[in-house]
């Protein structure tokens, strides 16, 4: 179970055995998590910090959670009541990090690429937990272990996401770890928000929601912006769940096994009916347990490789070059 | 009255496109005479042996942006006249796009008076179109075409009133000075910061579509039949953008443009891993719109090669893309990518010689780019066969953003004269220019 990488940025042209690695460590933590005293020394002395530049106190939890159930020590940097908001640049912040030495920097930023630019800046590994309308790794590698776990395996699935997918960075690292895992993948929008360039990715692209929820194995609904309303991309929310809301009725197309995932947080009646999504098709509840196991594997596959793993704190803390190697590749 | 023969170069005339060998007689600061090798009367004159090397026209840069006043952290006139001189520039025309903007004559008087005071390349002003840029108010351009602006131009922003580009291009007339238009349609590009396409989709970045600029292109093509006026387009970018200028030159009007280096050389791909130094507006885009500017560019639809130098400071570039300042630094790279376009079989060596000199010095009305005797000395000395690496430390601009870092290349200015004066030498070995490997 070897993972390749030093950094997860993105899912973009990582291979099926990284991400299916990181799925079967997440699924042997999740054991973790249903125990009495659910935290394992795995990463005693080491540092995760928690940079937050947009606020997701979901994603920002879970990741802290994870951290603290390998028992790693968490900061959390947020944008509001930091040097951030003082105007600080992202490369000053990433040299103020650096100095203290982390284990790992999870990152939320609003601009796409900033993880990209904090891992040519700092030595140690980068999380990225959502960048702009670029990536978010960890929401799609929980979606995958979402799936996996209710399908078997995902290779021959075909999977519709539905909604926003110009703007969705959870759509865009679906896409490419589906596609690695060999799925199908559908993308279903108003012609506004599906640019034509996706279908380079060899993925279909429907605008008609029935047209693309008819058969699939999985449906995963994205969140709809209510800000990006009066930017033209739809005339009224009313009219997007007119034409985009997941009701039963549009269900019934899909294969009647069904599952139906959502990033959260809903909005109920606009892109996803209550009735589906407190219904019996949705595993909804099970993305967000699946979120902590595989934030809990990733951090663990990037932050205990180093050699220093298992070695008392004053040895780690002596290890000036520690993490450096390759740093530049 | 000093006199100097250059002599034993390899003479390439832009206007007759011919390149040969011959002897340049330079008199004060004028070229006194054009003849066959070793037949020039000159037994006084200080010889500046040619030999090996290309002699060409000063190149004419009718787009840079110098930065002064008021950012001159980025950039000064002296600094940029430095980088333009060893990049074998000896005129340029810069951009109103300052603060303040240049749209009175106080401030054409105290950019013109910066460049006299350097005295190095030939510095001319262009005056914004509008107040402060604004696009709304026509600014003082009878003033200052009186203070000595060659054209007028938004550069920075597209004018989006249509009205307000209608009556600039009826105004100017009055003076004989072109419109320069930045075609980008700004409710299209809507925050973009990249070409709008399969890499844009990929990098989650916004995208400027192409058909922001065609349709700007379009809409002041229409104006131009409406008005007479003389538009210029600056930095095509698209291959349906220069077959607009095409149709409009085949139908006889007044429309001239130009294309930068980056735009012949590179496509959106430039950005890979969010690359900061590959952010310009507009944007790099495919690799059929490269050939299509290509060709363009031969076929002369594309009047001239102009930089777009738009220095940078480094905190400017190192952060987020989104964040990034538009513009990449040209001047001291474009004479060697010219000459690879020649090594492409792209153009001939006085075709993109004209392309370089003559070409835009005749969109803005200026005397420059001939070695016609009689002519000012204007002139670079270029030796095709001088390898060296694009590195960007070594830049005399301030700016280090240019995309061609680490690029091998081959030419470079060794003697750049401005007025009969040499102001550039690198005659002398500069070992650290030479390739290392
Ligand atoms: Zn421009
Ligand atoms: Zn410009």
């Amino acid at each position: 179970m070897a993972f390749t990488q030093r950094h997860l940025l993105g899912l973009e042209g990582l291979s099926a055995a990284d991400i299916t690695a990181v799925l079967d460590t997440a699924a042997s933590f999740k054991e973790i998590n249903e125990r009495d005293i659910k935290k394992v020394p795995t990463l005693r002395g080491k540092t995760v910090i928690n940079l937050f530049y947009e606020s997701s106190t979901r994603t920002r939890t879970s990741f802290e959670i994870a951290a603290k159930r390998l028992s790693a020590d968490t900061i959390n940097v947020s944008a509001s009541g930091s040097s951030v908001s003082k105007g600080e640049t992202l490369a000053d912040t990433a040299r103020n990090l650096e100095a203290m030495r982390p284990d790992a920097i999870v990152v939320r930023h609003g601009s796409s690429g900033a993880c990209n630019f904090l891992a040519r800046h700092v030595t140690c590994p980068i999380i990225n937990a959502g960048d702009g309308c670029h990536e978010h790794p960890t929401q799609a590698l929980l979606d995958c272990l979402t799936i996996k776990e209710h399908r078997g395996e995902i290779a021959g699935l075909t999977v519709a996401i539905v909604g926003d997918l110009l703007h969705s960075r959870v759509g865009r690292s679906n896409v490419h770890a589906l596609r690695a895992l060999g799925a199908k993948v559908r993308l279903v929008g108003p012609p506004t928000l599906l640019p034509q360039e996706f279908a380079g990715l060899g993925v279909e692209l429907h605008t008609r929601l029935a047209d693309g929820v008819r058969d699939a194995d999985v449906v995963m609904m994205l969140r709809i912006q209510r800000e990006r309303q009066g930017r033209n991309y739809f005339p009224s929310v009313d009219e997007y769940a007119h034409y985009y809301c997941l009701t039963e009725d549009v269900v019934r197309l899909a294969k009647p096994q069904v599952i139906i995932l959502h990033p959260g947080p809903l909005n109920r009646g606009l892109e996803i009916s209550s009735a589906v999504a407190d219904g019996p098709y949705s595993v909804i509840m099970n993305q967000v347990t699946n979120g902590l196991a595989v934030r809990m594997a990733v951090l663990y596959m990037l932050v205990a490789r180093s050699k220093s793993v298992d070695v008392g704190e004053t040895e780690a803390l002596s290890e000036p070059a520690r993490g450096r190697s390759g740093a530049r590749a | 009255m000093t006199r100097l023969l250059v002599a034993n170069g390899t003479l390439v005339d832009p206007v007759a496109r011919t390149s040969a060998p011959a002897d340049l007689l330079v008199e004060g600061e004028r070229v006194a005479a054009v003849g066959a090798p070793g037949t020039l009367e000159a037994a006084d004159a200080t010889l500046v042996d040619a030999r090996g090397l290309l002699v060409l026209p000063g190149l004419v840069d009718i787009h840079v942006h110098l930065r002064e006043p008021g950012q001159e952290y980025k950039e000064t006139v002296a600094t940029g006249s430095a980088a333009a001189l060893a990049g074998g520039f000896t005129t340029l025309a810069t951009m109103a796009n300052t603060n303040p903007v240049n749209d009175n004559g106080a401030v054409t008087q105290y950019v013109l008076e910066r460049g006299r005071m350097v005295a190095g390349a030939r510095v001319h002003a262009i005056g914004a179109v509008s107040v402060g840029l604004q696009g709304e108010r026509m600014a003082e351009i009878g003033e200052m075409h009186r203070a000595g602006i060659v054209a007028v131009s938004d550069d920075g922003r597209p004018i989006m009133s249509a009205s307000l580009m209608r009556h600039a291009l009826e105004y100017t007339q009055l003076f004989g000075l072109p419109v320069i238009a930045h075609e980008e349609d700004d409710a299209l590009c809507c925050g973009g910061v990249m070409n709008e396409g399969p890499t844009a989709v990929r990098l989650g970045l916004r995208g400027r579509p192409a058909a922001a600029e065609e349709v700007m292109i379009a809409r002041d093509v229409a104006l131009v039949e409406l008005t007479g006026g003389h538009l210029h387009v600056a930095h095509l970018s698209t291959a349906r953008g220069v077959e607009l200028v095409r149709q409009a030159k085949a139908r006889g009007l007044r429309v001239t443009a130009e294309v930068t280096p980056h735009h012949l050389f590179l496509t959106e791909e430039a950005v890979g891993d969010y690359d900061t130094n590959a952010k310009m507006a507009p944007p790099l885009r495919t690799r059929a719109d490269v050939e299509a500017l290509r060709q363009g560019l031969a076929d002369g639809t594309i009047d001239a090669i102009a930089t777009d130098h738009a220095p940078h400071h480094q905190d400017e570039k190192d952060c987020e893309f989104d964040e990034a300042a538009f513009g990449v630094v040209g001047l001291e790279t474009a004479l060697p990518l010219g000459l690879r376009l020649v090594a492409e079989g792209v153009l001939d060596l006085p075709t993109l010689v004209e392309r370089m000199s003559v070409g835009p010095a005749r969109i803005l009305g200026l005397p420059a780019g001939t070695l016609a005797a009689g002519g000012l000395a204007d002139l670079v000395l270029v030796d095709p066969e001088r390898k060296w690496k694009v590195a960007a430390r070594a830049f005399r601009s301030k700016g280090r953003n240019t995309p061609f870092e680490g690029w091998d290349v081959a030419g470079r200015a060794l003697v750049t004269m401005v007025g009969g004066r040499i102001l550039h030498d690198e005659r002398a070995a500069t070992p650290q220019l030479r390739v290392a490997s």
